[in-house]
Order: C-alpha cells, then sequence, then structure tokens
C-alpha cells in the first residue's frame, strides 16, 4: 500500500481548503495522472514559434495523431498552414474566447540572439493564466552546444532560466519543461514531445532534456499505445515501492516483465509476478555470481530489450558515525551492482538491439544529504554511469539515461521523521510528494522503443524540488 | 443590376464555425459578437484574409440584443480584415444563414462584389431579456415628461411586480401562441410520423456525427472555442433505447416529440466563404464547390392547415423544376433536423401523391429519396441548433463533402418560423 499524504487529503476537503487558504498554508491539489481510457494527451495546446524554429512538424504529427485541438499564438499565423497539412484542429489563441488550454508550446530552436527571446515572454505573457490546472508547459530548444554561433549558444542556454521560473509560477499542479532537439534530431522527438504533454509526466517538472542525434531507426509496427509490446523488461528491486510500479507500468503497457529481488522479498516479488503476468527472479545482485545469472536468464530469453537498475537502500548516518559495511552495502547494491551487471549484459550481447538501460539516480545525487554520503556517492556515480555508458550503448544502437526521483510516497520516504517528512514532501512546485508511478512512467518513456534520441540524460521525478535544483 | 458582362459563378471556398454549444454550458458568458467574432476570425485565419477588403459580410442573429443593431459589422471591426469591408445584419429566423449565403452569392453572380462572407449566430444562454412591457411604457413615458414634476408623475405608476416579470424572449409562434415543438408533434400527427422512425432518425445523426468527427472531417471546418473542440451535444453513445426511454416534451399524452428527436437550444456561429472563381484563383484558394441556386417558400399555418414547418416541401420542387432536375439526382441530401418529425414529415409529403397534386400542384410527386445519402454527417440532432448558424454549417459541410467525392450534387433544406424555409443546391 502506498504511503499517504493526509495533509494533502485535508487541505482538499472542503473545511481544510478554507482553513488554509486563510491561514496560507501550502493548498496542493492531487495530481492527475495517466490512467488506461483517459486521454493521452493535454489539450487543447497553445502553439507558439520563433522564427526559424525546426519542430512545427514533429509537433503537428504528434497532435494530429492523438488528436488534439490547437490554438495559434497571434505571432505565429503560420501554423494554420501547418495545422491544415497535417488536418489539425486550429483556431487563433485569445486569452477571453478560448476558454483553459491543457499545454502551451513554445518552439524556441529558431532563436538565434538574446533579443529574440522577447518572443517567449510575449507568448508566455499571453497564455500562462489559459493553462489548466495539470497542464503542460514545453519549450523546445536547440543546444546551446550546438547552436551556430555565439548569440545563438546564450540565447538557448537563457531558456533554462526561463523554464525554471515558469514551472515555479504557474503553479495548480502545471509542469514546465525544456526540451533541447539537436539539428538531425526532430524526427526522434515524439516519444518525448508525448511524454512531457501527457499525464503521464504529471511528477516531472523544471527539467532540461536533450535529444540528440537518433542511435538505432525506429522500430517498425510502434504502438504509442502498447509501446512496450512484444519486448522483455527486467527490473531489479521489484518487489515493492518504486520497482513494484514500474514493472506494473511496463506489463500496462504491453511488455513481458521480469521481476527480480532478494530471496527474503519472495511473497511479493510471487503475488508481483501473478498480477501482472510476469515472471520472478530471485537472486541477490550484489552476489558475485549475479551477474552471470542474470546472463544466463537473459540469454535465455532471448536477450532483454530493457533493464531497470532500479534497486536500491539506504543506510544513513553522518560519515564520522558510518560504519564500514554501510558505505560498502549500500555502495554495491545501488552502483556497483548495477555497473557489473551493465557490463556483463554488453559483453554477452544480450541486450537487444535498440536496447535501454535505464537507471535510478536521486535528488540526493545531485543535492546531497545529510547522513546520506554513501547513498549520495553511489546515486551521484549512477549519473556518472550514464554520461560514460551513453556512447558506448549509442555505438550499439542502445541508450542509458537515468531518472533521479525527489520525495516519492513509499515505505522508504514514510521512514523520515515527520518534520523532514513535511519539509521534503511540501518544497517543491507541487507542494506534494509523487508516487512511485510517476517514476514508472518516466523510465517507460526513456526506454519507450522511439525514445531513440534520449542518451545519456539524467531526468529528475521531483515536482521541481527546491532541494538539488 | 447585373455589373458584369455575364453571369459568374459563386465559388465556396470554405468555412469556418465554433463548435456549437447547448444553452447555458460553454458558451453562456459568451455574447453573439464574440461568437461571431471567432467564426469569422478563423475563416479569415485559415483563407490568409488578413487585410484583405471583402465585397460584404453579411451574417445575423435570430435572437439579438439591442447593442447588436450592428452585430455583423461590428464583429467585421474585431477581425484582421480590412476593417473597409462592409456588413449588414439579416434574419430569417432558421433561414438566415443560408438567406445570408445566398444574398452574398446573388451580388457575386451578378458581379456587384467579388467575394464575401455569409453566416450567422445565436445565443439562446445570453438571451436579450426585455423589461416588462408596462415598466416600459412607464419609462418611455417618463422621458417625454418635460418637467420634473411630469416625470415624477409618470414614474409613481411603476409597481413592484413590473419589476419581477421581465420580458422573455419565447420560441413559440406569435400568432398561434403554440412553440415550435407543438408545431411539429401537430405535423407528426397529420403525417403518421412513428416514435421509433424519429428516433432512429436521431440516432443515425449522432453517429453519423461522431464518426464523422473521428475521421477529421471537421479539422478545417472549426476553431476551439472556449475549451470546447466538438459541439457538446454530440453523445456518440446513443441508443435506441436511451431514446426509448425519453417522455413525450410537448404533448404528454401520445405525443411522438422527445428531447431526444427534438433539437436543444444551442449557442454557435458559422461562417462560409464564397468568392468569384477568378478571386480563388487570383488568391491561391482551392474551391470546395458552387452555390447553384436558392428558393424560399413559405406556408400559411395560420389559416392555411399547412404545418408550421412544411414550406421546404415547397420550396425544393420549385427549385427543382428550374432546374429541370429530379428529387432522385442528389449525391447528398441535407435536411436541417430541427426536429426529426419535420424531416420525415418532408420526406412523406414528397412521396405522397395527394399532396402533390392538392397542395405542390405536381402531376407526380418528387418521390422518395435515397436514404444513405441523408445527412451523411450528421446534422442539428447531433450538433444542436443555434438558428442563425444552422445555415453555415450545412453549407460548408455540403460544400466539403462534395469536394471530397470530386463531383456531385447537393440540396440543402432549412426550415424556418414564421412558416418559410429556405432551400438551395450545391454542385461540383
Amino acid at each position: 500500500m502506498m504511503a499517504r499524504d493526509r495533509y494533502l487529503a485535508f487541505a482538499n476537503s472542503p473545511f481544510g481548503k478554507k482553513l488554509t487558504g486563510a491561514i496560507g498554508l501550502p493548498q496542493p491539489t492531487p495530481l492527475e495522472r495517466f490512467a488506461p481510457g483517459r486521454p493521452d494527451l493535454l489539450g487543447p495546446v497553445i502553439v507558439g514559434a520563433a522564427q526559424g524554429g525546426r519542430l512545427a512538424a514533429p509537433l503537428a504529427e504528434l497532435l494530429a495523431a492523438a488528436p488534439v485541438a490547437t490554438l495559434f499564438h497571434g505571432e505565429y499565423a503560420g501554423w494554420t498552414d501547418i495545422a491544415a497539412q497535417h488536418r489539425l484542429m486550429t483556431g487563433r489563441f485569445d486569452a477571453k474566447s478560448s476558454g483553459t488550454v491543457g499545454s502551451a508550446v513554445f518552439d524556441a530552436t529558431g532563436i538565434a540572439d538574446p533579443d529574440d527571446l522577447a518572443a517567449i515572454y510575449r507568448f508566455f505573457h499571453d497564455t500562462i493564466r489559459s493553462i489548466a490546472r495539470n497542464g503542460r508547459i514545453l519549450v523546445l530548444g536547440t543546444p546551446p552546444e550546438d547552436a551556430p554561433n555565439l548569440a545563438g549558444r546564450i540565447a538557448q542556454r537563457a531558456l533554462e532560466g526561463i523554464v525554471r521560473s515558469l514551472g515555479k509560477e504557474a503553479q495548480h499542479n502545471i509542469a514546465a519543461q525544456l526540451l533541447y532537439v539537436a539539428p538531425g534530431a526532430e524526427g526522434a522527438a515524439n516519444s518525448s514531445l508525448r511524454f512531457f504533454l501527457s499525464p503521464r509526466s504529471a511528477y516531472v517538472s523544471g527539467q532540461v532534456v536533450r535529444i540528440g542525434k537518433p542511435v538505432a531507426q525506429d522500430t517498425d509496427g510502434y504502438d504509442s499505445h502498447a509501446p512496450h509490446a512484444g519486448r522483455t523488461v527486467l527490473v531489479t528491486g521489484a518487489a515493492r515501492g518504486i520497482g513494484a510500479a514500474i514493472a506494473e507500468v511496463f506489463a500496462r503497457d504491453g511488455a513481458k516483465v521480469i521481476c527480480l529481488d532478494v530471496p527474503q522479498s519472495t511473497a511479493d516479488l510471487l503475488a508481483l509476478a501473478q498480477r501482472i503476468g510476469g515472471e520472478r527472479l530471485t537472486l541477490d545482485i550484489t552476489a558475485p555470481e549475479a551477474p552471470k545469472t542474470i546472463v544466463e536468464d537473459a540469454m535465455a530469453r532471448g536477450g532483454y530489450d530493457v533493464v531497470v537498475h532500479n534497486a536500491g537502500i539506504t543506510r544513513d548516518k553522518t560519515i564520522a558515525n558510518m560504519t564500514p559495511d554501510a558505505w560498502n552495502i549500500v555502495m554495491n547494491v545501488n552502483l556497483v551492482s548495477a555497473l557489473r551487471i551493465t557490463e556483463a549484459l554488453l559483453d554477452a550481447d544480450a541486450l537487444k538491439p535498440n536496447g535501454r538501460v535505464v537507471c535510478v539516480s536521486s535528488i540526493a545525487g545531485n543535492a546531497g544529504n545529510l547522513g546520506q554520503t554513501n547513498y549520495a556517492a553511489s546515486k551521484a556515480g549512477v549519473i556518472g554511469m550514464v554520461q560514460g555508458f551513453a556512447p558506448v550503448l549509442a555505438a550499439r544502437g542502445a541508450t542509458i539515461n537515468a531518472v533521479a526521483p525527489g520525495f516519492i510516497e513509499t515505505q522508504m520516504t514514510n521512514a523520515i521523521p515527520l518534520t523532514i517528512r513535511e519539509a521534503g514532501r511540501r518544497m517543491n512546485a507541487m507542494a506534494q510528494g509523487g508516487q512511485p508511478v510517476d517514476v514508472a512512467e518516466t523510465i517507460s518513456w526513456f526506454a519507450d522503443p522511439a525514445s531513440v534520441g534520449l542518451n545519456g540524460n539524467v531526468v529528475r521525478v521531483c515536482g521541481q524540488s527546491l532541494i538539488g535544483a | 443590376m447585373l455589373t458584369a458582362n455575364s453571369l459568374r459563378r459563386v465559388a465556396i471556398i470554405g468555412g469556418c464555425r465554433i463548435p456549437f454549444a447547448r444553452a447555458n454550458t460553454a458558451y453562456a458568458e459568451a455574447s453573439n459578437q464574440d461568437m461571431l467574432t471567432a467564426a469569422l476570425q478563423g475563416l479569415v485565419d485559415r483563407h490568409k484574409l488578413h487585410g484583405e477588403r471583402l465585397g460584404e459580410v453579411v451574417a445575423g442573429a435570430v435572437l439579438k440584443h439591442s447593442r447588436d443593431f450592428n452585430l455583423t459589422r461590428e464583429s467585421v471591426l474585431s477581425t484582421t480584415l480590412d476593417h473597409a469591408t462592409p456588413a449588414y445584419d439579416v434574419q430569417q429566423a432558421c433561414g438566415t444563414g443560408l438567406e445570408a449565403a445566398l444574398l452574398v452569392a446573388n451580388k457575386i453572380a451578378l458581379g456587384q462584389i467579388e467575394v464575401g462572407i455569409a453566416g450567422g449566430v445565436d445565443t439562446t444562454s445570453d438571451a436579450p431579456i426585455a423589461i416588462n412591457e408596462r415598466l416600459r411604457k412607464v419609462l418611455m413615458k417618463a422621458n417625454r415628461g418635460k418637467t420634473t414634476g411630469q416625470k415624477l408623475a409618470a414614474l409613481a405608476a411603476i409597481r413592484p411586480r413590473m419589476l419581477m416579470k421581465p420580458e422573455l424572449p419565447r420560441n413559440s409562434e406569435p400568432r398561434t401562441k403554440l412553440s415550435m415543438g407543438e408545431h411539429c408533434e401537430l405535423m407528426a400527427k397529420r403525417w403518421n410520423i412513428a416514435r421509433a422512425a424519429q428516433d432512429e432518425l436521431a440516432c443515425a445523426s449522432h453517429r453519423n456525427l461522431a464518426a464523422t468527427y473521428a475521421r477529421g472531417f471537421f479539422t478545417d471546418l472549426m476553431v476551439p472555442f472556449r475549451g470546447l473542440t466538438r459541439d457538446n451535444n454530440l453523445r456518440p453513445d446513443l441508443s435506441m433505447e436511451k431514446l426509448a426511454a425519453l417522455k413525450p416534451a410537448f404533448d404528454k399524452h401520445g405525443g411522438t416529440l422527445t428531447a431526444g428527436n427534438s433539437t436543444p437550444l444551442t449557442d454557435g456561429a458559422a461562417v462560409v466563404l464564397l468568392a468569384t472563381e477568378d478571386w480563388a484563383r487570383a488568391h491561391n484558394l482551392p474551391i470546395l464547390a458552387y452555390l447553384r441556386a436558392g428558393e424560399t417558400a413559405a406556408v400559411d399555418f395560420v389559416n392555411g392547415d399547412e404545418g408550421l414547418l412544411m414550406a421546404p416541401a415547397y420550396a425544393v420542387p420549385r427549385l427543382l423544376e428550374k432546374l429541370g432536375i429530379m428529387l432522385q439526382d442528389f449525391d447528398f441530401y441535407e435536411i436541417h433536423e430541427a426536429f426529426a418529425a419535420q424531416v420525415l414529415c418532408t420526406l412523406a409529403a414528397w412521396e405522397d401523391a395527394g399532396y402533390a397534386r392538392d397542395r405542390l400542384k405536381l402531376d407526380t410527386p418528387p418521390g422518395p429519396i435515397d436514404r444513405t445519402k441523408l445527412n451523411v454527417a450528421g446534422s442539428s440532432l447531433g450538433t444542436g441548433h443555434p438558428f442563425a448558424a444552422t445555415g453555415g454549417r450545412i453549407l460548408a459541410t455540403l460544400a466539403k463533402l462534395l469536394a471530397e467525392k470530386g463531383k456531385g450534387r447537393g440540396l440543402i433544406s432549412i426550415c424556418a418560423a414564421g412558416g418559410q424555409g429556405v432551400v438551395a443546391v450545391v454542385e461540383r
């Protein structure tokens, strides 16, 4: 059972709403999450663009497939032609008559000079109040390092500041992201545009994602409603919490999931595997023979399509009080085993073409945390692992990325003392903790067969936490 | 009046409407001008008419506030059209939109203008509620008073009940005091239209409309408005069982018209762009179809023993005779579904030899139509019916249906209050 946020429930009761409003306490509202049968994309979508934008066509393609209606900002009259080409409904945005919208997307890839940034100011100045609760803000940019000149590089880097501030300003569970799409990678943006305009990305905000040169061709017969159909996915630490949610999301989206956990959790693991029609792999990933056993399992199944290194533990103590065991076990479970398993799978060629490795880091890996030198070291190490492996995997037509959860409602966070727990929960743009499914959806997006341009990214699932930003 | 050397063909270039909304829902706070402006701007955006001076814009509304005296012109001034584009309002009840199109088309055909927009808008949510008639008379008398004493003396006649009973616009015929539904109920009885047949037509309207939305047909004929992207009256899952469960709406005892097989009060706006072929070519805009001909008829429903909504039954044969074509020579029939019974009465009348002889003065009745060609993209029972906006909706839908088919002919029939009917033929 998920840990419960009693304050969230209270603040949304009739009396709680009045009281928290009157004395100025945070007033979080429950995040709207994806559920099968509910709309995939949050529409209608207001679109805007600076001259020379490169992402109109991929965006229109995605929205037309949904389908979601669009509204164009007055400065983007060119959108009518693009919409017509894609048989996409559109009309001029008008703050008075357009009503509320699900998302606002600005294509800033064409911005070549700091002076041009005023276009993005005007777009959000006009539209931000029209974005509905749980809506989305998405800014599309060119990676600063790919800008043709200094002015372009500066302007593109400035987008980060705009987006992170929008995420903090928008409130009402509205999430804001910046997607840097490299020139030539436009065709690889689809799965990311879809994820960030969908309720799947509920607890992801203030993130900067880079989409680069595709590592593989898009697979044939791909269905965005069941992206993992026919794929085999290994999830470590699957018995409970975030791991169980990951297994469930992959199974929901069509995958055969191999649920791995330690022998002590056999009962939970069995129940999970039965519930999702998956398989069980009971072993201790820190054992010396673990990589070999996993490789054998993979080979017996014709290889894994996706490997999710989720297993993680904490043994918190300030460094002066920490025992060597506490240091070692955290490093072994959280980092070293993931490294050894990945190496073994690659050596054995047990990761299938267009394969995915997704690691679980933590905002403690960015920010550090009192009493967590071991944990933060392991989670920062995961970031290093993702960055280091990225070119290796790209050469094999595969990718590696990491999620970095913030405060997620699990048994692990439920064990934190109340006052610290409350601070962790509220100190983010959503004023609440995330759910394991929020992390799982983000991992599923990284693992999506269409996410061929995502490699070496670390995306936080933290509701734009103030910590470690 | 012929300004050109010869008559010109009238091209339908495109249409634009906002999704229709059941009264007092999504557009409860929107005015006629807001809605008409949104539809016009959508048409202008799609066809890049920014700064363009058009021959004229003609539209109207059945229910208008006194401030809306120049509704269409005021709406034009809120768009990016050249503000030197003239505009005027027309009103012919539910025939307003199509009649406006005929007016613009006639001027184009005659060479008076090259291009124009026709349409209509209506809201029953933002209706013009007038003050009580007796109160109004008192206020007018006070206004006429020359001295303060005279004014005060007149105002002394105000009674509290005058304030409590405003004058509401009514959906009823001034001469018969019957509502339109009550009139149509009489027609259904006259023509023995079964409840099940009406419900089937309603079901088909919703089903066809849902399927037409699903294939993206309307994407370039509509603009989102106030959070709606499709008509909120549409019930894709409507079933005969659900319809059968509804009670009669106008005649509690033995009536067959229900809320399900009658159109609800609706808010919305629709406009259509008409032009000469040369203008279309010069602006690089493809032509969907041509507005070939129109006809308007009226019947005496007060003393003449004719149904209120039967005028199209007269208008269509008259027009067919002028064009030398048969009722069966059409690929699409767009018969506005004010009530399912209205459509079915009209079809029954066309098949009735006695009616043809006695009323239509025809030797042979116009005959049956191929029902699979009727309202194939859904009609008013599905979309709802903002009175003056319906003509524009149907004209644009039919023009696009013909454009999709490549070649063909379509008939539009719209009944209107006051025993009137406006019909038209569209070709490609």
